[in-house]
């Protein structure tokens, strides 16, 4: 592996001590970066470390208070995004926008198409240009199909291509692999090192750190806006990483205790939604935390819904603790003691326009009442009471959730679950788009209502998390049950093998 | 204090400043305004909008709207006349008016609710049935010789003061609706449902019950409205209170309650409807003709619907200025504890 070192080649780009405020707020604070050729270069910090605003500052949409951005050496200002790109940067988003109704070569010659004689595009070309960019990627996509229905790993790489037709010489991957399955997340990675290889300088941003040590060579921390380290990433560790990020040692990530679990608390039998799910049959005992792995669309996340009643089931049952549920019935399924803190957030998990105390309220809306009417003192504490149970970072407990950071905002979705005293806890991606330190304090908090008695269902995507955390480990595949794995036997390989059905359990 | 929560007390506090300025300004310039008999006439005038608005602005909070509500009450006064007709005693003729009514909304609630339809095509398909089957029912025909005790009520004023006997009973809906939309649990629901309502599904809340409760309560209020109409004008005509669907939203809109849901208070949409009904009492003392009063409502709609976005950027760009261009909090870097 060549390092890049003091006598090797010019950085591509740099920063030299970049500054920038947004009015009280310092974002960012003396921060240095090098990127050179042919290096995939780690951007590692916590939530609000000030990665976002490097970020837009290296593409052109900030502009730094003081500090030089320096391009082959020479300082260059950009005026715009427009700037970037023609120098050469292209921004990778998590999400890309493309136009679903043109097709992947018109996406990427947009406003740009070769053209024939009378101004007509000229779609031998486009398509052409196209194919060159996809062989040289290493990806098997047809530059004529349309963009909708591509999977966002696929969008992704449409955008690299993009970027690529741009003559981009550095690309910023900013969580590319949030919302992609293992899969995809290795062909992504196979995509990157064939831009490295080709002497691109990659910056890539994750929250996961065993991908930063997969990819990259070099990492750069940010904390708090300040700039703490650059270093190769040779001969360091996980635990040295999560050090520089938050600034101490971490308690144990995955702080697990040992408990004896108890009686059943929810029975799932023979759960069947059509075209779905099938025959999902599992039961997770007080004290227990069950992992529900297995891969993006396996069924997981409609399994949790059907059992919270969100969803209808077509056959089968479930009982907590002994009660049997109503089918299609969350307020049934809240009664009898059941939480469910779902996966989206924004969308489920909370209103974005009330207020912190309003959306723990929400509820509450059975018990904080008086003679019919809402006691808004209960109301209150009882929110207060969470609040500041969970650690929610917050300025006043009437200001709306979209203020609060996503970690802060998981934090109200479990306060508000948590506030119900439920026996059974249902817990769909709990830590994703979150920073290590606050899935920390997630992962011991589940651990802790575990030991006090809670039964917990945990899915996850996240292998580490699942192996980490859960007593057994349930994997999904296609809408089945694959298998059932003890703690002492989970490991990345006999989950992965279930979940991509490479193993009859 | 939550920018939603102050835009909406502005927003009200605007609409009832404006009242205030519309109604010393008809006192001070108006000729025949200030009197008690023409206060009593605006004021009655205006207890059919009213009666409405009230579950339409728990409607429209929730993220829904019923636009049959005019022709719900044209054929709840067309069945009282068919059945006066009849001979039937107008004690029993009323709780039917009020059945059908009912009726009414169930059939707009389950058509949202269990074909997941849009409330604004749904009531508008209803809106031109219902209004066909009061005619169906009640033809050309005017009834107006019911029992004068009932017309009185209806039409009459407590002595000389401006105090329709038919507010009274009004005021009491008033608090009641008052009270379930701010301090029930019921209404929080609605608030929630408005703003999001997956996740108000995924908080346990029963959004499809509440919403077809709603409905019945419109269904309900619209045909006590109709029987209203027909008493307080002393006319049962089966084009009684058309349009009246435009004035009820028109007001509510007016009054601050967000279209798209999840925001308002019923205080507002009040100041909104006796806003709109103050405009129209002016305007018919100074003889402006029926249709010009339309134009007016309709331009006072669109008004309703931009104000509050105007206001809203306003409070945007003004909190722009104080931070200079800050990042949402959630991007500023947090200790960690």
């Amino acid at each position: 592996m060549t390092h890049p070192s003091d006598t090797g080649p010019a950085p591509v780009l740099a920063l030299k001590g970049i500054s920038k405020s947004f009015g009280a707020v310092r974002a960012l604070r003396d921060v240095s970066l090098e990127l050179f050729p042919g290096e995939v270069h780690a951007l590692a910090g916590e939530n609000g470390a000030g990665k976002s605003t490097l970020i837009k500052t290296l593409a052109g949409v900030h502009r730094p208070d003081t500090g030089q951005v320096l391009l082959d050496g020479a300082p260059v200002v950009f005026h715009g995004p427009g700037d970037a790109r023609d120098a050469g940067i292209a921004v990778i988003y998590q999400e890309p926008t493309l136009f679903p109704d043109l097709s992947i070569a018109e996406n990427i010659f947009m406003g740009r198409q070769p053209r024939k004689a009378l101004g007509r595009i000229d779609h031998r070309a486009t398509h052409d240009a196209t194919a060159a960019l996809m062989q040289r990627l290493g990806v098997d996509l047809d530059p004529d199909r349309p963009a909708r229905g591509l999977s966002i790993a696929d969008q992704q790489i449409v955008e690299i291509a993009k970027a690529l037709s741009f003559d981009a010489r550095v690309l910023i991957m900013d969580e590319p692999t949030a919302a992609l399955t293992g899969s995809e997340v290795a062909r992504l990675f196979g995509v990157v090192r064939t831009l490295r290889e080709q002497g691109a300088a990659v910056l890539f941003i994750s929250h996961r750190l065993e991908e930063i040590f997969e990819i990259c060579q070099r990492v750069t921390t940010l904390r708090d806006g300040a700039w703490i380290s650059s270093e190769p990433l040779d001969g360091m560790t996980e635990d040295d990483l999560v050090r520089r990020m938050v600034g101490r040692d971490l308690e144990e990530l995955y702080p697990k205790q040992d408990v004896t679990p108890g009686e059943v608390a929810l029975s799932v039998r023979r759960l069947t939604r059509e075209g779905v799910f099938t025959d999902v049959s599992f039961d997770v005992r007080r004290g227990e935390i069950v992992g529900l792995a297995g891969l993006v669309g396996a069924g997981r996340t409609e399994v949790a819904r059907a059992v919270f009643g969100v969803d209808r089931w077509d056959a089968g049952e479930v009982e907590v603790d002994g009660r049997r549920l109503t089918n299609g019935a969350p307020s049934t399924a809240m009664a009898a003691g059941l939480a469910l803190v779902p996966e989206d957030r924004r969308a489920q998990g909370l209103v974005m326009d009330m207020s912190i105390e309003r959306n723990i309220g929400l509820t509450g809306l059975r018990t904080t009442v008086k003679a019919g009417l809402m006691d808004r003192g209960a109301e209150r504490s009882r929110s207060l009471d969470w609040a500041v149970k969970l650690q929610v970072k917050y300025a006043r407990i009437a200001d709306t959730v979209n203020t609060l950071s996503g970690g802060n905002q998981q934090k109200v979705v479990l306060a508000k679950w948590l506030a119900t005293g439920p026996k059974v806890l249902i817990v769909d991606e709990p830590t994703r788009g979150i920073d290590v330190g606050t899935k920390a304090e997630v992962h011991r908090l589940l651990s802790q209502l575990a030991a006090d008695g809670v039964a917990v269902l945990m899915i996850s995507s996240d292998l580490p998390e699942i192996l980490g955390m859960a007593d057994r480990v349930l994997v999904m595949h296609e809408g089945r049950l694959a298998a059932e794995i003890p703690r002492t036997d989970a490991t990345e390989e006999t989950v992965m093998a279930a979940a991509t059905g490479r193993a009859a359990a | 204090m939550p920018e939603s929560l102050t835009r909406a007390v502005r927003w009200d506090t605007v609409v009832g400043a404006l009242l205030v300025v519309v109604l010393l300004l008809s006192f001070t310039t108006v000729d025949g305004f200030g009197n008690a008999l023409n206060l009593s006439f605006l004021i009655g005038n205006t207890l059919p909008i009213a009666l409405i608005a009230l579950p339409m602005t728990l409607l429209v909070v929730s993220g829904e709207i019923d636009l049959s509500v005019a022709s719900t009450a044209g054929l709840s006064g067309a069945v009282m006349g068919a059945l006066w007709n009849q001979g039937m005693a107008i004690e029993t003729i009323i709780p039917i008016c009020l059945v059908i009514g009912v009726v009414c909304g169930l059939v707009n609630g389950l058509l949202v609710t269990r074909l997941g339809l849009p409330s604004l095509a749904v009531t508008i398909g209803t809106l031109a049935a219902y209004r066909g089957i009061a005619q169906i029912v009640l033809g050309s025909d005017a009834v107006t010789d019911f029992p004068t005790q009932y017309l009185d009520f209806a039409a009459g004023r407590i002595g000389d003061t401006f105090v329709p006997y038919a507010l009274l009973p009004f005021l009491v809906l008033l608090a009641i609706a008052v009270v379930a939309l701010h301090a029930t649990p019921f209404g929080r629901s609605l608030f929630a449902i408005g703003a999001s309502e997956e996740a108000a599904r995924f908080a346990g809340i029963r959004v499809k019950r509440q919403k077809l409760v709603l409905f019945v309560l419109t269904g309900l209020m619209a045909s006590l409205t109709g029987v209203f109409w027909a008493l307080h004008y002393a006319s049962a005509r089966y084009d009684n209170a058309t349009g009246l669907e435009l004035s009820v939203v028109a007001a509510v809109l007016l009054g601050g309650i967000d279209f798209d849901g999840g925001k308002g208070t019923l205080g507002g949409a009040i100041a909104g409807v006796f806003l709109l009904g103050a405009l129209q009492n002016v305007m018919s003392l100074q003889d402006v003709s029926a249709q010009s009063q339309i134009v007016v409502t309709g331009v006072l709609l669109v008004l309703s619907v931009l104000g509050p976005r105007v206001a809203r950027q306003i409070a945007v760009a003004r909190a722009g200025r104080r931070s200079a261009a800050a990042p949402p909090v959630s991007k500023a870097p947090t200790p960690t504890s």
